[in-house]
């Protein structure tokens, strides 16, 4: 009796998740197969699971604006990396101090918490850093605006370091003569990986994905993200031949833009699908890790 | 044990100059735009600059709600919220429940992987994949399935009927791996023993679910719950923006506040109604927040935010 119950529920899962895992993937599949497909094909018969009839056009047309895919490509890596050095390395110090004993403990504490309930939402942002910070139009608008640092990974880090670091050591490093910043870096830190991986894992993705400081603070599409480039063309067709130029078509009409733009998003996504596999584990730390308070 | 004395302000200032960057960040990205809600109150000329501008008492806020859109907005943000928490509950914890009963590693591993892999990425992507099955002329959707029905094809971005359907959808598509993972972890850091003393006393799997399990996820679920309602008021901009590709013909089933705060600003330049569409979100928000922490905090402390 609970055999054959054991055995019915199992099969049931197996069933209803062979489906989600189906309906998780199918679009990334009708994504990829369009952008392989013949534009005059892509016209008389849609978009399919399988390419109607196969061509690499658009990729051989993105190929020839490769500057522009290229350079979109460096500043989203650029944005990456430079964005979560700096973020772990304000948020690990932030959450550092905040574990220690000092005057103004608990304000520092309200300090941070308080901006995971109160926020002054878009349009005091928006003015701030463009009317008083004159960050648009630069690189640093898709690095700074509310990216940067978050209280939540402050507390995360802070959780951490309290927890998991053994006070002796702090104290007898101390003794030692050790500076507050040595011992930081020398003592914390290191113990601190884990957790350290966790937010930056974290932090990398939301960079790499962000395209919101793009679409409020740049005009300029020099300065674009893939994501940014992927938003532009979404909401304007036009923007795909205007910022990648006709190249070799000598008749604009010739350009396969409804492939072309689907390829486009496959070159924008495929570093995730590709990376993503392997820091699936630590992803899914980071998740149950932001649950435990929350 | 000698206890530490506590420390001075001298001896705290290396702390002080760590800390710094930090503060500094986040009084310039959060307090100083908390400051900034004052722009709902005045009448902004930018010569005079933010502070210097005449005050207009109300009168930004009159003119917000004169506006139907203000209630329609409201509606949408609050009515999807309560969808997202009540749907995306129940299909996070059932798919928790069956991910659980697989035994089988490498399987457990690959659906985990595969379902989580949408919340990986961006709106804007979701916008394209959304777009390939459902562009009116090439869609996969009018061409491969109603086409050969005999259906008439749907002009998808201008039928209001279909996206309360779809945002959810959407929605769930991309968050469920998310919080599935949530309730996976509550549901591993269940004792063993709880299921082996049913299985003694005959107790099938159905059984165990039912008076173990959901019993044992009920705090995670409240929690959960609570901490949702209490960002009610908040909308994913992403998802009302990207999916339905800001279409104007959708607006009155897709505009939340969110989106409307950034049209208002963005696509026509009105600081006036955005800025009084965010200063009611933050404020609403705000007290929204308090009281389910406060809720949380009385049914177990230590999941409260503070």
């Amino acid at each position: 009796m609970t055999g054959k119950d054991e055995k019915r529920i199992r099969i049931i899962a197996h069933i209803v998740l062979t489906i989600l895992s189906l309906m998780s993937v199918l679009p990334f599949v009708l994504l990829i197969s369009s952008s392989l497909t013949d534009e005059k094909a892509a016209i008389v018969s849609g978009f399919r699971f399988l390419p109607t009839q196969f061509s690499t056009e658009a990729y051989q047309y993105i190929m020839q604006q490769s500057t522009m895919i290229f350079r979109a490509y460096g500043i989203t890596i650029f944005t990456t990396l430079v964005g979560t050095a700096i973020g772990l390395t304000v948020t690990s110090l932030l959450g550092y101090g905040l574990t220690k004993d000092i005057p103004g403990k608990g304000f520092f504490n309200f300090f941070v918490v308080f901006t995971m309930l109160f926020n002054g939402g878009l349009v005091p942002t928006y003015l701030i850093y463009t009317k008083y910070l004159h960050i648009a139009d630069t690189i640093w608008a898709l690095i700074v605006p509310s990216l940067l640092v978050n209280a939540f990974q402050v507390m995360l880090v802070r959780n951490y370091f309290s927890t998991s670091i053994p006070e002796s050591l702090l104290e007898s490093a101390k003794l030692d003569g050790a500076s507050e910043m040595s011992i930081f870096r020398l003592i914390v830190l290191p113990l601190s990986k884990p957790i350290l991986a966790t937010v930056g894992l974290m932090m990398a993705l939301a960079y790499w994905n962000n395209w919101t400081n793009g679409l409020y603070y740049l005009n300029d599409p020099s300065l674009y993200s893939i994501q940014n480039v992927l938003n532009a063309i979404n909401s304007n067709i036009a923007a795909l031949t205007s910022m990648a130029g006709s190249g070799l078509y000598i008749n604009k009409s010739d350009i396969p833009t409804l492939t072309a733009r689907m390829a486009i998003a496959v070159l924008g996504v495929l570093p995730m699908l590709i990376i993503y596999p392997f820091f699936q584990r630590y992803f899914v730390k980071g998740i149950t890790l932001g649950a435990v308070k929350g | 044990m000698k206890k530490k004395k506590k420390r001075n302000w001298k001896n705290a200032l290396p702390i002080y100059c760590m800390m710094l960057p930090g503060i500094i960040y986040l009084l310039v990205n959060n307090y100083a735009p908390m400051f900034g809600l004052v722009i709902a109150f005045k009448k902004i000329n930018w010569n005079k600059g933010i502070l210097g501008s005449d005050w207009a008492g109300f009168s930004n806020f009159r003119y917000l709600f004169a506006s139907s859109e203000a209630l329609n907005m409201t509606k949408n943000t609050v009515l999807y919220n309560l969808a997202f928490i009540v749907v995306g509950t129940v299909v996070s914890i059932t798919v928790a429940i069956l991910l659980n009963e697989v035994t089988a590693k490498f399987a457990s591993r690959a659906y985990q992987t595969l379902i989580l892999l949408p919340y990986m990425i961006s709106w804007v992507i979701v916008s394209y994949l959304v777009f390939a099955f459902l562009s009116a002329e090439t869609g996969m959707v009018n061409q491969s399935i109603l086409g050969p029905l005999g259906k008439e094809p749907i002009v998808w971005y201008q039928e209001k009927k279909y996206w309360p359907f779809l945002l959810v959808f959407a929605y769930l598509w991309k968050s469920v791996g998310f919080s599935m993972v949530i309730y996976l972890s509550s549901i591993v850091g269940i004792s063993k023993e709880y299921y082996e003393a049913a299985r003694i006393d005959g107790a099938g799997k159905w059984k165990q679910i039912k008076y173990i399990t959901l019993p044992l996820l009920k705090s995670t679920v409240i929690t959960l719950l609570i901490m949702n309602i209490g960002s009610i008021f908040y909308s994913d901009f992403g998802l009302f923006y990207q999916v339905p590709r800001n279409s104007g013909a959708l607006y009155d089933v897709t505009q939340t506040i969110d989106t409307y705060v950034y049209n208002a600003l963005m696509q026509q330049g009105n600081i006036s109604l955005s800025s009084a569409a965010g200063f009611y979100q933050s404020i609403v928000g705000f007290v929204l927040v308090l009281a389910a922490n406060a809720i949380v905090r009385k049914y177990s402390k230590e999941s409260a935010l503070f």
